[in-house]
């Protein structure tokens, strides 16, 4: 099947302006927030929208949400807060540096990367440094505890914040970008430069997993609710790692969904169901539903508008996508 | 091609005036709007240009080899100012003074999203007229960024006689004879001759060097970087050519900065153009040879302990 036959939910989805290039998408409760590359948070509620320059004059580069606010990153090397309510405030200020890796944690705290800095400050205020070897790249907390995962050049580190004990060095060499966390805790998996991603298994044995094959660097990685999946871009169908072993993925084949002639750019799971939205380069998103691999069309490819955010309610009910020309959206499943 | 941002790279030793002609570009109405990527803050008095701090971080990809070596910072800078597109008409990479040029210059060609988004225009080379010749002598970094540059400005003219300066340009010379030389006082130049130069586009190495195919250079011969040229009367035999080029940059990679190249193929309307930095090689059919032109070929490499007579040997065995 393709994208051309697919049925389409297109009547579902509400068409939103934001005027500049989309960087991140959170959901604030019903609210979803698109921080953009021109320093505005646009507020999207039903069929209203308010924008909140989060950033004067400077751009959005990560934006996160733990759900009740939408923590941005920005070049003017600030971390800044925006709330449903419209209101916004300094989190965190650095000079001269770029604010493009950040991460929250369920329970409140939060952490940035600043050149080599990785600033992590708990839910109570106390605020942690430590610094890499080399400019932490990604950032992610683990699921339970107060711990997190950077990536970096040649590995990534894992780090207690609030223990004085030596963080743990996971080695592989090449350079490492984002990172992620299964949500069972046991591997730790980042993306890299050369086309591949890096996965460890922290229990029991520190092995190495080694997932290649694509064409170009994965920017985009989603857990399955259960954790037995990991959903990833960079090949022009989203490719999908099976983790439900001990072992992860290795000696297994990936499996392979919404095959376009375009390069995936964004995968965003489904928090509760097996499916999996895949937004493109080329603008197109489709619904996958991995038991049968149907589609479903959410938005057909529009030229010079390649999805750069996607991310779904805590529901699962609406899916907000924002593009690289400003346009976004959200679709509402229909009940 | 068009769309892509240029980029132009400036390097030069400590001192020589790299902020100076910076400045200079900044400042000049010229209607452009530069993302500037500076190792330091400060120094640049401008502020309404996007001006982005760099850590040059030097990461080896696949095998470890030198070739292979690429900025970590700028693909990761270059990821980011791409979101803001359409503020800005142009960059310029500012290296610090002991930088190799290299690894800035190979990002361009091995990362895919940068190669997608943004073109290397040109190496600039500030080179300071009093002490390059010591230099030269004393760091192995100057001398790279001789070798690779496109355009080098000898700058601080008014600090030498004349027989230093003669001195001073032949040793450039020895070292790179093809790069498009100024004199300057406090980098005062056309900005036209600094930035928009194409020195990487294929298209334009016939434009720029219209007289490349023509022997006419003289040849100095520094200690260790040397620059080769070969000429052929005649066509080459792609059969043979492009074997012997690949080879040669694989095996002599390391030590080759920059080649480039224009050879005729027999049957072929278009002319073959190349050039590279290290291991990487770029290369296509580029405009066609003219009637009654001499259908020649020629090849020219810039590098360090390079074995003249076997590069000789091996492109003229390359003769259809």
């Amino acid at each position: 099947m393709t994208a051309q036959t697919a049925p389409s939910l297109t009547q579902n989805v509400t068409t939103i302006d934001a005027g500049a290039h989309v960087t991140a998408i959170g959901w604030l409760k019903g609210t979803a927030a698109f921080g953009l590359s021109d320093g505005g948070v646009l507020l999207a509620k039903d069929d209203e929208t308010h924008r909140v320059e989060a950033h004067p004059d400077a751009g959005i580069l990560v934006g996160v949400s733990d759900g009740e606010r939408f923590v941005t990153g920005g070049d003017d090397g600030r971390v800044a807060v925006t709330g449903t309510d419209g209101s916004t405030k300094t989190l965190a200020e650095t000079k001269g540096a770029w604010i493009d890796s950040l991460a929250v944690s369920p329970g409140g705290a939060f952490a940035y990367g600043a050149g080599k800095r990785v600033i992590a400050r708990d839910e109570k205020g106390r605020e942690k440094v430590l610094e890499v070897p080399t400019t932490a790249r990604g950032l992610a907390f683990a699921p339970k505890g107060y711990r997190l995962a950077i990536s970096h050049y040649n590995g990534a580190t894992l780090w207690f914040p609030n223990v004085e004990a030596k963080p743990e060095s996971l080695e592989w060499k090449g350079s490492h970008l984002d990172v992620t966390w299964s949500p069972d805790a046991r591997f730790v998996v980042t993306s890299m430069q050369e086309n591949a991603l890096h996965g460890w298994r922290l229990l029991p044995d520190k092995g190495h997993m080694r997932m290649s094959g694509y064409p170009s660097k994965t920017r985009s990685l989603s857990w399955s609710h259960d954790g037995k999946w990991l959903a990833t871009s960079g090949a022009e169908a989203a490719v999908i790692w099976p983790f439900e072993s001990k072992e992860g993925p290795m000696g297994k084949q990936p499996r392979e969904c919404g095959v376009r002639p375009a390069k995936v750019s964004r995968v965003a799971f489904h928090p509760n169901a097996y499916v999996l939205a895949v937004a493109y380069e080329d603008g197109c998103i489709l619904l996958v539903r991995l038991t049968d691999a149907s589609e479903l069309l959410v938005r057909p490819a529009v030229k010079g508008s390649g999805i750069t955010a996607l991310a779904w309610d805590k529901s699962g009910k609406r899916l907000a996508f924002g593009c690289e020309d400003g346009q976004a959206g959200i679709l509402t499943l229909p009940t | 091609m068009t769309d892509k941002i240029p980029v132009t790279v400036l390097t030069g030793y400590l001192g020589a005036g790299k902020t100076t002609l910076l400045n200079r570009i900044l400042t000049e109405p010229h209607g452009k709007r530069y993302a500037v990527i500076v190792n330091e803050f400060g120094e640049i008095g401008i502020d309404n240009e996007l001006v982005v701090g760099a850590d040059e971080e030097v990461f080896e990809m696949n095998n470890g080899c030198i070739c292979c070596t690429v900025r970590g910072d700028l693909i990761r800078i270059l990821d980011g100012l791409m979101k803001r597109k359409g503020k800005f008409d142009a960059i310029i990479v500012e290296t610090t003074g002991l930088a190799d040029p290299a690894p800035v210059a190979q990002t361009f060609f091995m990362d895919q999203d940068v190669s997608d988004a943004a073109r290397l225009d040109a190496v600039v080379t500030v080179a300071d007229a009093k002490w390059l010749s010591d230099r030269l002598k004393d760091a192995p970094e100057a001398k790279n960024q001789i070798a690779f540059a496109d355009v080098i400005i000898l700058n601080k003219i008014d600090l030498v006689t004349a027989d230093e300066l003669a001195e001073v340009e032949a040793r450039i010379r020895a070292i790179n004879p093809y790069a498009r030389l100024h004199r300057t006082q406090n980098c005062s130049l056309p900005i036209a001759e600094v930035l928009d130069r194409n020195a990487f586009d294929l298209d334009r190495i016939i434009e720029i060097e219209p007289d490349f195919l023509e022997e006419g250079h003289h040849h100095h011969h520094d200690e260790e970087m040397q620059s080769i040229s070969v000429k052929l009367d005649g066509e080459v035999d792609p059969e043979k050519f492009m074997p012997w080029i690949s080879n040669l940059t694989q095996v002599e990679g390391p030590n080759i900065l920059r080649c480039k190249g224009i050879v005729a193929f027999p049957d072929e309307p278009k002319r073959f153009v190349f050039q590279g930095v290290h291991m990487i090689l770029d290369g296509d059919v580029q405009g066609d040879w003219k009637p009654g032109e001499k259908r020649s070929s020629r090849v020219v490499f810039i590098g360090r302990d390079l074995n003249e007579k076997a590069i000789k040997e091996g492109f003229l065995a390359t003769a259809a």
